[in-house]
């Protein structure tokens, strides 16, 4: 994760030698076709009904291009393509398919900054983010499992491990790229073949990832790309012709595919909600974790499903670290996507904006108090400002449900088991963070915090090696690591 | 819920703690343990119903396992079971649905303690049952003889089978952590662990045919997990299942970790599978036109889901599928530095 650049409170321009000078990337490297097909059985083709529908910048709500809309007939298309080219894939040896990977990681690594950039127009997300994180995060995911894929038979789950068969993923929108490598890199390194639908509002950079299938010489039908919205997905999940589902997303939607592979022999991951408990003791180093809840919370708007939402502060130093976060949040610079100096981008879309600003109202009138620094936002595209609510209770439904969005709950906390009760009282059970400079404090909390992912004195840290995935109703199944094998094989 | 039995201190027991755990485990310990059962849960020991002249047998009342107490249904409910030949053996409690929540509420007040408690003493506590199966062997094996209608030779090697079943479960307790967890090389200065964990309280719906084994198979892994335990037994053959309560409450179990409750898995089912504080649903004795329907209640709180083999053979070595099935996996970050 990068640190974020420390920037001084703005003062006039003349003294300070640091004030703000716009430095964008160039859109044009992101090359956008006006239109696209969707990617079945190694070729672009449109939908087989014609239909086609906008994916739109969310910083300027400009269409960038236009994109086929899957049908049940493309779904059953592309799960046959998948079916068909299954024996072979998963009869090659492993180490041919490796080798498979290790391209396209190396692809993907070339054609960084064009994906970067598309990644940003199509998200919303700041370029920062985009070329520093999501971007070599998917390279080294595609370079881990690669390694893999000659070596499953020493994984820890039997001595035969076989692959399940098609797989059918559905990705969310807030790392539409990333969550495309997670989903895809275990499953071919397995012995799999995909057929991954991207989120409606944002299918670019799938579509690209296709042609770099195409470049990588991947057989045909071994990936195949179903662009659309929530009713794709569905026919895809309750496809008879899939053997597995990984869904990453809300847990509304999670529970429906639950209720959707019930009774059949489908296999099932869900990486779904969260509403993270990051937790601040008396002794912690207030600048460092500071910056660490900034992270947490404003990192990628807020569009993460671990990210810190519920700060659970002692309330010895409630003070001192609230006013520490609000001079912090003062710098945030809230605006372009393509600036390289911008912290928060755009929110992916106005649907998701309005559910921010409906929970947040509802913030202010169950009486949370609320803040957010002076900020000007755009006049065009989705935005919302850094907002932090105190006086939060944990019957408020800011403290309660998902928000998704830049908007972070202060609670508090006397004692290290008041923290844990307040931490665990929730259906979720994504992730949780630890600031303290005591250690055996922090393994004594990480003990008792029910959470996939436990950041201690860090947050929002993700690496291939390290299994990432809830407990609750933060679904099943872990991604990354040794551990996400598991997903896709017959183990 | 009746709390008839104080919470037994299992960190406090003699045969518990390290240093006295061999003598224990003596022979004389266990046989001495294989008396008639607890006084205190109103319990008797269970002959068979004899045909034999001499004094009359007294009989069992069998009864549910809630909470390290022996309740009767709350419902008042029982029915007959009987051998395979149709032969009235016992009349078993017929759980209800209250009975369901009561055993809920049993096994999440355990949950803290018995997966908070040492592997190491897990694994002694398990092995303890393994003693106490023993100690009853003979009683087990006229129990899955009546049940399983098979030879008193083949019924005793049932028995042995699940002792070194459960025996094989008592040592994975502080072995799986290393098998299931380990440090990831991640691309930075950071420790980075993964660590499996007990998901919780797990509602298992045991095999309908093999009552012992069976049982003891599903039930086993999810206590050497660290999860606790709300066991739905065997409609038609209950009562294996009921006597190994009976060796649970004197294997210093604590309290509430293992819930046992005979009655019809269609009307226990739907209720366990809805629950909100179960987290995970084994759905081995489920018919499999209910499975679908316990499937589509537990999504609701998007619980783990055991699906069984249909073909699962209870003799065959287990394999670690069972043990996998109720851990969560907990990766904790820290940085490195000075």
């Amino acid at each position: 994760m990068p640190e974020p650049t420390p920037e001084p409170t703005p003062a006039p321009r003349a003294e300070n030698p640091f004030a703000y000078s716009p430095a964008p990337q160039s859109a044009s490297v992101a090359a956008l076709a006006p239109s696209y097909g969707l990617f079945i059985d190694g070729e672009f083709r449109p939908a087989a009904d014609g239909r086609v529908f906008k994916t739109v910048a969310p910083a300027s709500e400009e269409a960038l291009s236009e994109v086929a809309e899957a049908g049940q007939e493309d779904v059953a298309a592309a799960v046959a393509a998948a079916r068909a080219a299954f024996p072979a894939w998963s009869a090659l040896p492993g180490a041919e398919r490796a080798k498979y990977l290790f391209r396209i990681a190396r692809l993907i690594q070339e054609r960084s900054r064009e994906l970067a950039v598309l990644e940003s127009l199509d998200n919303g997300k700041p370029i920062r983010e985009s070329r520093d994180v999501d971007l070599p995060l998917v390279a080294a995911h595609f370079f881990y499992y690669a390694g893999w894929a000659d070596k499953l038979e020493h994984a820890g789950f039997g001595p035969r491990p076989r692959p399940l068969g098609v797989a059918g993923q559905v990705i969310p929108w807030n790392f539409p790229l990333l969550m495309l490598a997670w989903k895809v890199a275990p499953a071919l390194a397995c012995g799999n073949t995909v057929v991954l639908k991207p989120a409606e509002t944002t299918p670019l950079t799938a579509l690209r990832f296709a042609e770099i299938c195409v470049q990588a010489g991947l057989p045909r039908g071994v990936v195949n790309i179903l662009t659309g919205d929530g009713a794709a997905g569905a026919a895809l999940v309750a496809h008879p012709g899939v053997d597995k589902v990984a869904f990453t997303g809300s847990t509304a939607v999670g529970r429906e595919i639950a209720r959707t592979v019930a009774g059949s022999r489908k296999r099932l991951t869900l990486e779904l909600g969260g509403k993270a408990a990051n937790i601040v003791f008396e002794d912690a180093p207030v600048d460092q974790a500071v910056e660490g809840i900034v992270d947490g919370i404003f990192f990628n708007q807020g569009h993460v499903c671990c990210a810190g939402s519920r700060l659970l502060v002692q309330e010895s130093v409630a003070e001192e670290v609230v006013a520490a976060l609000k001079e912090r949040m003062r710098t945030l610079r809230v605006g372009d996507p393509l600036d390289k100096n911008t912290d928060i981008g755009a929110v992916n879309s106005a649907a998701q904006l309005a559910r921010i600003s409906e929970l947040a109202a509802a913030g202010e009138a169950e009486g949370a108090e609320r803040w957010s620094p002076p900020c000007e936002l755009p006049e065009t595209g989705w935005w919302f400002a850094p907002t932090l609510f105190t006086h939060v209770s944990q019957a408020h439904r800011i403290a309660r449900e998902e928000i998704f969005g830049p908007v972070l709950s202060v609670l508090t906390f006397r004692t290290p088991e008041e923290a844990v009760a307040k931490a665990n009282n929730t259906p979720y059970g994504l992730s949780a963070g630890i600031w303290t400079e005591k250690g055996s404090r922090i393994l004594w909390m990480a003990d008792r915090l029910r959470a996939g992912v436990v950041w201690a004195n860090t947050f929002n840290k993700f690496d291939p090696t390290s299994p990432f995935g809830g407990y609750q109703e933060s679904g099943y199944g872990r991604e990354g690591g040794r551990h996400g094998l598991e997903a896709y094989l017959n183990a | 819920m009746p709390e008839t039995k104080p919470e037994t201190q299992p960190g406090t027991k003699p045969e518990t703690k390290p240093g006295t755990a061999r003598n224990g485990k003596a022979p004389g310990k266990a046989a001495r343990a294989a008396k008639p059962a607890r006084a205190a849960a109103g319990e008797a020991a269970a002959p068979a119903p004899a045909a034999v002249p001499g004094p009359l047998a007294v009989l069992k009342t069998y009864k549910l396992y809630l909470g390290g107490a022996f309740p009767r249904s709350e419902s008042g409910r029982t029915y007959a079971v009987t051998d395979h030949t149709g032969r009235w053996l016992a009349n078993a409690p017929l759980a209800s649905r209250k009975d369901a929540r009561d055993a809920v509420v049993a096994a999440r007040r355990a949950f803290p303690r018995w997966s908070g408690a040492t592997a190491y003493l897990r694994g002694q506590i398990l092995y303890r049952i393994a003693e106490m199966l023993q100690s009853r062997g003979e009683q087990f094996a006229a129990e899955v003889a009546a049940a399983e209608g098979v030879t008193t030779e083949e019924a005793a090697r049932l028995v042995a089978a699940t002792i070194d079943r459960w025996v094989w479960y008592a040592g994975w307790t502080d072995k799986i952590t290393q098998i299931g967890g380990g440090a990831n090389p991640v691309a930075g200065p950071y420790f980075n662990l993964s660590t499996p964990e007990p998901t919780g309280v797990v509602a298992v719906l045991a095999p309908r045919d093999s009552a012992l084994l069976g049982l003891v198979s599903v039930l086993a892994p999810v206590l050497a997990t660290g999860n606790t335990a709300v066991l739905v037994t065997s409609h038609p053959r209950p009562l294996p299942a009921l006597t190994l309560a009976e060796v649970l409450a004197t294997s210093d179990l604590p309290a509430g970790v293992v819930n046992i409750l005979s009655g019809d898995p269609a009307e226990l089912g739907p209720p366990l599978a809805a629950h909100q504080d179960v987290n995970a649903l084994d759905l081995t004795g489920a018919a499999p036109d209910e499975a679908r329907d316990l499937e589509v209640a537990a999504a609701h709180t998007l619980k783990r889901l055991h699906r069984p083999d249909p073909d699962e053979d209870w003799q065959a070595a287990p394999g670690l599928a069972r043990l996998r099935s109720f851990l969560e996996t907990k990766t904790v970050w820290h940085p490195k530095g000075i």
